[in-house]
């Protein structure tokens, strides 16, 4: 695989796209969608990136490896995010002796 | 099917060319791919902190909104628009090592990237930073937590302590790009570049991409979604 | 595969009267020091890791000694600093590092017909910020010592303990990088430059074993590394990232240590795994048995120890039902050890087995690594782990797997690549009465902490109740029979580099690219670039012909 050459105008409608999509994040953020203002940060966020990572980087012409590579990394790291959302966000769900006093005398009682 | 005129062949071809390759195309291939694996270090490497960083906003969700809100977003966005042109005019200088154009050309897009760059480092560091201390939203530098944001002041320092780490982070990465692209510059000037190999210029050209997209996601996680809308009327 | 052009390796016109090898190309010290030769890179960490090997095991020896009193014989705090010392050296800087930098270096630019690794610079500079690191931590030893035990745990580490944890952590967080090099390094290399021929499915499994620990590497270490970077700076200024008392979760440093930490064990045993396949294959002249399904066992491994780092949290408040889901996907990384286990014992079923050194580590490691992976199996259950969990049971199934494991795959795969690394043979009988003496002694240490734990001996005390000493002595002498079994190697490889018999190319007539070249092999590793057409392990030796 040698280098593919990306044409400039190419280059320079992504810009225009990044710094459209960099107005709308900004503008989007003073604008109350109640819980939606999360996702759609990252949402535009993530096509920000996507449009970086295809031309610039020049990832939407290179071989099936490259996009693994990428892949794997991004999927990795949402493993480590979401396996200590689940232990972070259940930690209280399930019932617990509110205190060492009153777990104590729980387990002495039947005595 | 040994050939050791072919390989010759190969072998005078370029004076950069390491010994423990076949050719030239399997030396750029590799890499190449060896930067890309680099980057899936770094993703995880900034990755730790992000997740760290979400996890605290989960919890401490108030206390992430005061913080963000005590940003200056038109600093954060002029940034991010420097820094993606500089994205722009990195891969412009990768271009046009590509189209064949003169070293000097390829030098100019490199200069312009490192001045973006030191742009970006200006604003973040005399402006930004600068502006926190003042305000004691530095932790560990006589940061004060103020009566105003009520209960959930205590985690505010938490908030701060995650900007600067992940700012301060990301700008070394760039304090650490530059020299780099500085040196490339030199060989670019030097004329080491053509339409056959470039690949040192790709390489620091995917890494300062990265950096660019690192703040992709810095800006919003840190400087939007904090319920902006929320200090547009009030205060 | 890339590769189409086969050719000749320039500068090889050398007179073939005083084979010039890897090793008398140049004696200099600044040719070692600067060198990009992988061999070369192999040896310096050999001798590198090796020292550090006895470091931390004068550690464990002083450990033992002080458990032979049930009062101890040193301060509390003194044990305190032993114990993560020796942790922290032999994990970071024995372990993690031992097969992949020492064998891996060396073998797996030959083993896949290559002049050397992709980035040779990069290689040598993975040895020095391991050097670097090492210096960190060796300082830190010097300057007080660190008691917080290996994995750091917050907020003992960020509050409260008054010991060198800074230098350490920086040690550490130093020698990650080393790591991810080096993974780096093999990843590129696996995939760019393998010999015309060379198909995935034609490599040796240690090379897949290389890969998948490698990818554990470039995953892994950098979030280890950001961890230590929280901590340190938490310990600092102390802001409140893991101190409860300032809101923070000290629970989250386990999620971020044990998200690499966990791997990492898996960094530990899957080149060991790797160099099982190779000797089980060679001793006993089979073809592995399921090759396809020993390949992907290795990459499974990789993948799933990612998901399973929460086995080592299930009593600190982890939440109930993430414990419950890591609790589930332990048992499914078996599946992969498993697998492995069963295709070598399948391998040596109607093998020609015999039983030469390197053997008997691969046999002692298939029993020991398996009982290590099924005590595994009852840490990883929820209920049974509310009872084992901190105590000597802990310490026995880890050290059946790193020490019954890895470092006796790491002397079975020294041993067999020996003659290939120095061109020098050593004695066969002292080598096999080493490998006897290690696993007698191993088995004396351990086998009786298992039933410590279970009687309910916690780990990391300098004290024990006096009903407890009988065991404890019998561990105490069996360390001392261990050490003595890591010493006679020591000294007779030594006696072998300089005075060894000559080995030639092949002494095991074991198959494979490294066998193809001169023991030692020139700096260039083949004369010309090899052309493979066959499969690995074809010890049947079928019509289907060898390469030049
Ligand atoms: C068959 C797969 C395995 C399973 C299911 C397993 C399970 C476990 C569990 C549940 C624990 C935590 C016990 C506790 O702290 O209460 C543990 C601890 C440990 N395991 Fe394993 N394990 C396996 C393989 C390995 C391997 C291959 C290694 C090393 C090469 C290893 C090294 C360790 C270490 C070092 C610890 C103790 C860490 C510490 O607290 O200091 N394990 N294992
Ligand atoms: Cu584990």
């Amino acid at each position: 695989m040698s280098g593919h050459v990306v044409p400039v105008k190419t280059y320079v409608f992504v810009f225009l796209a990044l710094m459209v999509l960099t107005g709308l994040t900004t503008g989007v953020a003073f604008i109350d969608l109640h819980a939606w203002n999360t996702p759609a940060a990252l949402a535009i966020a993530v096509v920000k990136m996507l449009l970086v990572v295809l031309f610039f980087m020049h990832v939407k012409y290179s071989p099936k490896l490259t996009k693994m590579v990428v892949v794997a990394g991004f999927f990795f790291l949402s493993l480590l995010v979401a396996f200590t959302l689940a232990d972070e966000l259940t930690r209280n769900w399930s019932p617990r002796a509110l205190d060492w006093s009153t777990a104590a005398s729980v387990t002495h009682s039947p005595r | 099917m040994a050939d050791m005129a072919a390989h010759n062949a190969h072998h005078g071809q370029h004076d950069a060319f390491q010994h423990q390759f076949e050719d030239m195309e399997q030396q750029r291939d590799a890499g190449t791919f060896g930067m890309w694996v680099f980057l899936a270090q770094e993703i995880m490497f900034f990755g730790g902190i992000f997740g760290a960083y979400i996890v605290y906003r989960v919890l401490f969700h108030d206390a992430f909104e005061i913080g963000s809100n005590l940003l200056n977003v038109r600093f954060g966005a002029i940034n991010t628009i420097v820094l993606i042109a500089s994205s722009l005019t990195m891969a412009m200088a990768i271009h046009s090592a590509q189209a064949g154009k003169k070293g000097k050309t390829q030098v100019m897009y490199l200069l312009l990237t490192v001045l973006l760059g030191v742009i970006f480092l200006t604003l973040k560091f005399s402006f930004e930073w600068r502006t926190d201390y003042h305000e004691h939203l530095i932790p560990g530098f006589g940061f004060v937590i103020r009566n105003a944001w009520g209960g959930a002041g205590i985690h505010v320092p938490l908030f701060f302590c995650f900007y600067f780490f992940m700012t301060g982070l990301h700008a070394l990465h760039m304090i650490i790009g530059i020299p780099i692209i500085l040196v490339i510059a030199v060989m670019a000037w030097r004329n080491r570049f053509d339409e056959v190999y470039y690949a040192p210029l790709e390489m620091v050209g995917l890494y300062w991409h990265f950096v660019d997209i690192v703040w992709i996601f810095l800006f919003p996680l840190l400087y939007l979604v904090g319920g902006r809308y929320l200090s547009n009327g009030g205060q | 595969m890339s590769t189409t052009v086969i050719a000749e390796i320039p500068g090889h016109e050398r007179p073939s009267v005083e084979r010039v090898n890897y090793l008398n190309v140049d004696h200099s010290v600044k040719s070692w020091l600067l060198t990009h030769d992988h061999k070369r890179i192999a040896l310096l960490y050999l001798i590198s890791i090796t020292l550090m090997f006895f470091v931390g095991g004068f550690f464990a020896v002083l450990m033992r000694l002080n458990l032979i009193e049930p009062t101890g014989l040193v301060a509390p705090e003194t044990y305190n600093k032993l114990f993560t010392m020796h942790g922290v050296i032999m994990v970071f800087f024995f372990l993690v590092p031992s097969i992949p930098a020492t064998l891996g270096n060396f073998l797996v630019p030959m083993m896949i017909g290559a002049r050397d690794l992709a980035f040779p610079r990069i290689n040598l500079l993975s040895w020095y910020i391991y050097i670097l690191g090492a210096a960190f931590t060796l300082y830190a030893v010097i300057s007080g010592g660190v008691d917080t035990g290996w994995t750091f745990y917050t907020p003992y580490s960020s509050s409260f303990s008054h010991t060198s944890v800074i230098p350490t952590a920086v040690g550490v967080f130093i020698t990650g990088f080393s790591s991810i090099l080096t993974g780096l390094n093999f990843i590129v290399t696996i995939h760019k430059m393998r010999a015309p021929g060379l198909t995935w499915f034609r490599l040796p499994l240690f090379i897949w074993a290389m890969y998948a620990t490698s990818v554990i590497f470039i995953l892994g270490t950098p979030v280890i590394a950001i961890t230590l970077f929280l901590l340190g700076l938490e310990r600092l200024l102390h802001i409140g990232i893991f101190d409860p008392a300032i809101g923070g979760d000290p629970i989250l440093f386990q999620h971020m240590f044990w998200f690499y930490s966990h791997p990492a064990v898996y960094i530990m045993i899957l080149p060991g795994m790797g160099v099982m396949s190779e000797l089980i294959t060679a001793f006993s002249r089979k073809r592995i048995f399921g090759y396809t399904f020993v390949a992907f066992s290795s990459l499974a491994i990789a993948i799933i120890s990612f998901l399973v780092w929460g086995h080592h949290m299930f009593v600190t408040g982890q939440s109930v039902y993430a414990g419950l889901i890591f609790s589930v996907l332990s048992f499914l990384v078996a599946i992969p050890s498993a697998i492995k286990v069963f295709n070598w014992t399948a391998t040596l079923y109607k093998g020609s087995i015999s039983y030469e050194a390197p053997m008997l580590y691969a046999l002692g490691f298939i029993g020991l690594f398996t009982m290590g992976g099924l005590t595994g199996l009852f840490l990883a259950s929820l209920a049974t782990d509310v009872h084992l969990n901190g105590t000597y049971f802990i310490v026995a199934h880890f050290h059946y797997i790193m020490v019954g494991g890895a470092v006796m795959a790491y002397l079975g795969g020294l041993h067999f690549w020996w003659p290939k690394i120095t061109g020098r043979l050593y004695p066969d009988a002292w080598a096999r009465f080493a490998a006897l003496v290690i696993f007698v002694g191993f088995n004396l240490t351990f086998f009786p902490q298992f039933v410590l734990g279970y009687l309910g001996m916690p780990r990391r005390y300098a004290v024990y109740p006096g009903e407890f000493q009988v065991l404890n002595v019998m561990s105490s002498a069996g360390a001392s029979i261990l050490g003595v079994g890591y010493l006679i190697p020591l000294i007779y490889f030594i006696w072998s580099f300089k005075y060894g018999p000559l080995a030639g190319p092949n002494p095991w007539g074991a198959k494979g690219l490294e066998w193809t070249t001169p023991s030692p092999p020139p700096t260039e590793n083949f004369e010309e670039v090899p052309i493979v057409t066959e499969q690995a392990y074809n010890y049947a030796g079928t019509s289907e012909s060898a390469h030049g």
